[in-house]
């Protein structure tokens, strides 16, 4: 990671840091239909997520928490109930909230530019130039400008999880929506993605939804986190992590607020990882 | 540059051996020429212009017919992918008309439109058509709904999701049709030039036939080769760079 005072000198408008938005669930309820009947993926789920607020949703696989994440994407409808960021309902998924998928959802016919590059072509009022210019600079924030020109079947999980990264980052949206992101790498990764993930939180100011079955992985970045409870999925409870950052996964006291979550986890009948 | 010179040495030797079995006289010379023999044929048949205008001619009804089987099959195989009534039926015409040997399509061709180009174009049509209209079919359901997801986020959507997410995520199994319904096109063009002969253009089929009936050995066999030389050269020269730029960016290659 390069952050520090490392802005281009032909920075544009574009990577300016922009305010992060407001996020505002209410009542919201989803369903499916199953091979066993109507499946509840969430009930009247209602939360709000401040300006620049790193919130992490943790539960067993299944809570509805990735629905709930997809829903304020924009990418499911809720049966019931709004989605309001900044005041305004979502509707459709639009650029001020883009998401970083679990499994790598890089275009493998481009390279590693051209995928961090995706998004500011669809982005109208630049020129080329400036979008070559963006797009360096976010692979230089997640760094990996010598990799740009690797294709995507040639990149480690890390390395391709921090190229989503760039590609999320680049159209400068003003919420991150991120599923499981780290789910699939080993821990040594992992644990440096945290500490970069903070970094680039704290550098671009953005609202962060962060779902995540791992509870230390919740404590260690949410500022909130909140408990799912699966069938009908509910928020649980919610627990308010108050330590400095940059937070590092392995000391005392995140271990102890880690305890204190799986423990509220298990008196819902589930058990969970991490 | 070891691979090559093997190559060549193989080919040699085939030679070599092609040329004793010649010179032991273990069939008649009418039935098996000399590669010499076969040489002269090729050198003649190149200056004084027959072979070359019947490759132009074969070249040209194959390229033209390809180019329409390609240029309907890829939207036609976008809307049965997309549209469940077009997949329903045209989807299914498309997999029983593909099981079809498009040799198969000859005699109708000749019924329906006589002996001119345009049956010979038709048979080549055919050939191509239903290959790519399911390969693309195929290649658009198989796309991961994930591309779409994470594409619909960053802001595409209708044309510029097809041309910038869903055509080239299924670019693989379209290339793979593409080159399927070469081979077909080319198999049932060249059965078709052997079958009638037409008056507006003698193709390399033709060629082949008229050495059989001249009981010309040396013709027949330099024609043969002639196309292999182009099916291989067409591999070689289109198919083989894409391939292996496929192969290079998907990370599907063994080598």
């Amino acid at each position: 990671m390069h952050l520090a005072g490392r802005h281009r000198s032909s920075a544009t408008e574009e990577l300016k840091v922009i305010a992060p938005s407001k996020l505002a669930i209410e009542e919201v309820s989803k369903s499916f239909q199953s091979a066993s009947g109507t499946v509840l993926a969430l009930e009247r789920v209602s939360l709000n997520v401040a300006e620049g607020e790193f919130v992490c949703l943790v539960g067993a696989s299944g809570c509805g928490k990735s629905t709930l994440l997809n829903i304020i994407a924009g990418l499911e409808k809720p049966d019931s109930g709004t989605v309001l960021a900044d005041g305004k309902p979502v509707t459709a998924p639009g650029r001020d909230r883009l998401v970083m998928f679990q499994e790598s959802a890089l275009f493998p016919w481009l390279n590693v530019f051209g995928n961090v590059l995706f998004p500011l072509k669809l982005k109208p009022n630049l020129t080329n130039k400036d979008r070559h210019d963006v797009a360096k600079y976010y692979l230089e924030l997640v760094g990996l400008t010598r990799f740009e020109r690797a294709n995507i079947h040639e990149l480690s999980g890390g390395m391709k999880q921090r190229v989503s990264l760039a590609r999320a980052l680049a159209p400068n949206p003003r919420v991150l929506l991120m599923d499981e992101p780290f789910a699939a790498l080993d821990a040594l990764t992992r644990e440096q993605l945290y500490g970069d993930i903070q970094e680039i939180w704290k550098a671009r100011r953005k609202t962060i939804v962060f779902v995540t079955h791992n509870v230390r992985e919740a404590a260690c970045l949410g500022d909130r986190v909140l408990i799912f409870s699966p069938h009908p999925g509910r928020i649980q409870e919610e627990f308010a992590v108050k330590l400095p950052r940059p937070r590092d996964i392995n000391s005392v006291d995140l271990a102890g607020y880690a305890t204190r979550i799986t423990k509220a986890l298990k008196s819902l009948g589930k058990t969970a990882t991490g | 540059m070891k691979r090559f010179l093997l190559a060549a040495a193989f080919f040699a030797l085939l030679l070599l051996i092609w040329d004793a079995a010649f010179r032991a006289r273990i069939w008649s010379p009418v039935l098996l020429p000399s590669p010499w023999q076969v040489a002269i044929y090729l050198k003649n048949a190149a200056v004084d212009g027959t072979l070359v205008k019947a490759t132009v001619i074969t070249m040209r009804r194959l390229l033209v017919g390809y180019f329409i089987g390609l240029v309907v099959g890829l939207p036609v195989g976008l809307l049965t992918a997309r549209w469940k009534l077009f997949g329903d039926t045209i989807g299914t015409m498309a997999l029983g008309l593909q099981t079809l040997p498009s040799v198969c399509w000859v005699p109708l061709a000749l019924l329906w439109f006589g002996q001119t180009e345009a049956a010979m174009l038709f048979v080549v049509v055919m050939g191509t058509l239903w290959s790519v209209v399911i390969a693309t079919e195929t290649g658009v359901r198989n796309v991961p709904p994930i591309y779409r997801r994470a594409a619909l986020t960053m802001g595409s959507k209708r044309l510029h999701m097809w041309f910038k997410v869903i055509l080239p995520a299924a670019l693989p199994f379209i290339v793979s049709g593409m080159k399927q319904g070469w081979a077909f096109a080319w198999r049932s063009l060249m059965a078709a030039e052997i079958f009638v002969t037409i008056l507006t253009g003698f193709g390399l089929g033709q060629l082949l036939h008229y050495g059989r009936e001249l009981s010309a050995m040396d013709q027949v066999i330099a024609i043969m080769l002639v196309i292999v030389v182009i099916g291989l050269l067409a591999d070689k020269i289109f198919f083989s760079p894409i391939e292996r730029f496929l192969h290079r960016r998907w990370g599907t290659s063994q080598a």
